[in-house]
């Protein structure tokens, strides 16, 4: 098999809530969109940390729970059929010689555009390993951070760690998967959803899920892959645990990892754009919008990163079709169509004569 | 009228500052770390204060008597590494005259 180039006109990095009204904004100019995200799912932050957390400042919305808010911003921008390489971090960005740009994720799959643009908030997502001093040498061999394929937990001994909701829901998981789960935490009291902490409760008492708490993994044992980790409940002796798997789930923390190599200027962790004009960075072609750029007056906000992505998006018009004369078009005097053959368009206003 | 207590701060390459933290701004203490920069953009504060991140762990250093922690709070450090007895959310430590000669030690970045 080749290598497949998925090409697109905007490439964008980060599928949160700037990235997905990138979309949109790109569809009304006929500018179609695939974006790269580390996370399996859209919505950045507000799918990943704070689904549940309501927002006040959204625009016309008084209140929108975050994960509400993606879910909006995906319908509203459907029609204009985005791509989406997830589960994949963009690694490296190349420039070609015809001006496009060919960004490849850590798992090689390439994509090439005319124009990026970087909405990657705090960056890229990576799992938060635990202080275990010779982890490292087991990721692979046992030791996961992220649960990509379930099977291969099959009639395995599994020893699961953390207290929130993916190490609930887990444990619930392989309770039925593998021969044995045990779920270790450093309280007794998990956060999560109600009724997962229910299950794991029933599943408990019926012997599927072995619980120790309050409990910490302190060390690993095992010659080329896991045999087994050293447990030690509060106040006791530490003890060995058999086991071939260890999954610690202890959230995600975002890193800007290898976007601080693409040759862009950085600043406080953030790159520098232009604001007085189009939110490009350094390098003509890519821009930078949401939270991931920086300029004097900056706001981490959503509403500020929708402002950027739609000038943003007018200057990717302009690279994408050089010379061409553009003028705004209201959605309400235009409609929107999309490129899936739907439109939208208001209504026509009624004229008859009254008698 | 609300003044500005004095907070020392030592961040996470052991240098210690002094800061002058408002009252009056409805302020907590990640967001003061944040508005005088004693860590780098994009390591503290990274949920914006909801108590879902634990980036803004720090150690408490004098013996102030401090709000108790609610349950998320709780729940957090509980999945945080490098926690101490005294490690706390500075997100959940609002600036209150009470918090006068407050010092803290930034956690560790994980």
């Amino acid at each position: 098999m080749g290598i497949i180039m998925i090409k697109t006109d905007i490439l964008i990095i980060g599928a949160g809530p700037t990235g997905l009204f990138t979309v949109f904004e790109a569809g009304l100019l006929k500018l179609r969109c695939h974006l790269i995200d580390a996370l399996p799912q859209p919505g950045g932050q507000c799918s990943e940390i704070y689904p549940k957390k309501p927002i006040y400042d959204i625009p016309a919305y008084p209140e929108i729970l975050a994960g509400d808010l993606t879910d909006k911003l995906l319908e509203q921008s459907k029609q204009f059929q985005p791509g989406f390489t997830l589960g994949e971090r963009a690694e490296t960005l190349e420039k070609q010689d015809d001006g496009s740009f060919i960004v490849t994720t850590n798992k090689g799959t390439k994509h090439q555009a005319p124009v990026v643009a970087i909405a990657g908030g705090l960056g890229s997502f990576e799992p938060r390993k635990p202080l275990i001093e010779n982890i490292a040498s087991y990721e692979e061999k046992g030791v996961a951070y992220f649960i990509k394929d379930p099977e291969i937990y099959r009639d395995k001994r599994v020893v699961i760690a953390g207290g929130g909701d993916s190490a609930l829901d887990w444990s619930i998981f392989l309770a039925d998967v593998a021969s044995e789960v045990t779920l270790i935490h450093r309280r007794n009291e998990f956060r999560g959803a109600l009724d997962s902490v229910e299950k794991v409760q029933e599943l408990k008492n019926k012997c599927k899920i072995n619980l120790i708490t309050p409990a910490e993994v302190t060390n690993i044992f095992g010659e080329d892959h896991v045999e087994g980790v050293e447990v030690v409940k509060t106040g006791e002796e530490p003890f060995r645990l058999d086991t071939n798997c260890f999954i610690p789930l202890f959230g995600l923390s975002p890193k800007l990892g290898p976007l601080a190599t693409w040759g862009l200027e950085i600043e406080k962790n953030a790159i520098k754009v232009n604001n007085s004009l189009d939110y490009q960075t350094n390098i003509p072609g890519v821009f930078a919008i949401g939270d991931v750029n920086t300029y004097p007056g900056k706001l981490k906000l959503i509403l500020c990163g929708f402002h950027e992505a739609t000038l943003m998006c007018q200057a990717a018009y302009q690279i994408i079709n050089p010379g061409k004369k553009y003028v705004l078009k209201y959605t309400t005097v235009s409609g929107v169509h999309g490129f899936d053959g739907t439109s939208k368009t208001a209504p026509k206003a009624v004229v008859k004569k009254i008698e | 009228m609300n003044q500005d207590i004095k907070i020392t701060i030592t961040d996470r390459d052991g240098v210690s500052h002094n800061v002058e933290a408002p009252t009056d701004m409805a302020m907590n203490l990640m967001e003061v770390v944040r508005a005088f920069e004693l860590a780098p953009e994009g390591t503290i504060g990274i949920c914006g204060g909801m108590a879902m991140c634990a980036s803004c762990q720090c150690y408490v250093l004098s013996d102030h008597d401090l709000p108790e922690k609610q349950d998320d709070e709780e729940a957090m450090l509980s999945e945080a590494f490098y926690v101490k007895d005294n490690s706390r959310l500075g997100c959940q430590i609002q600036m209150t005259p009470e918090m006068e000669g407050l010092e803290v030690e930034l956690a560790p970045e994980s």
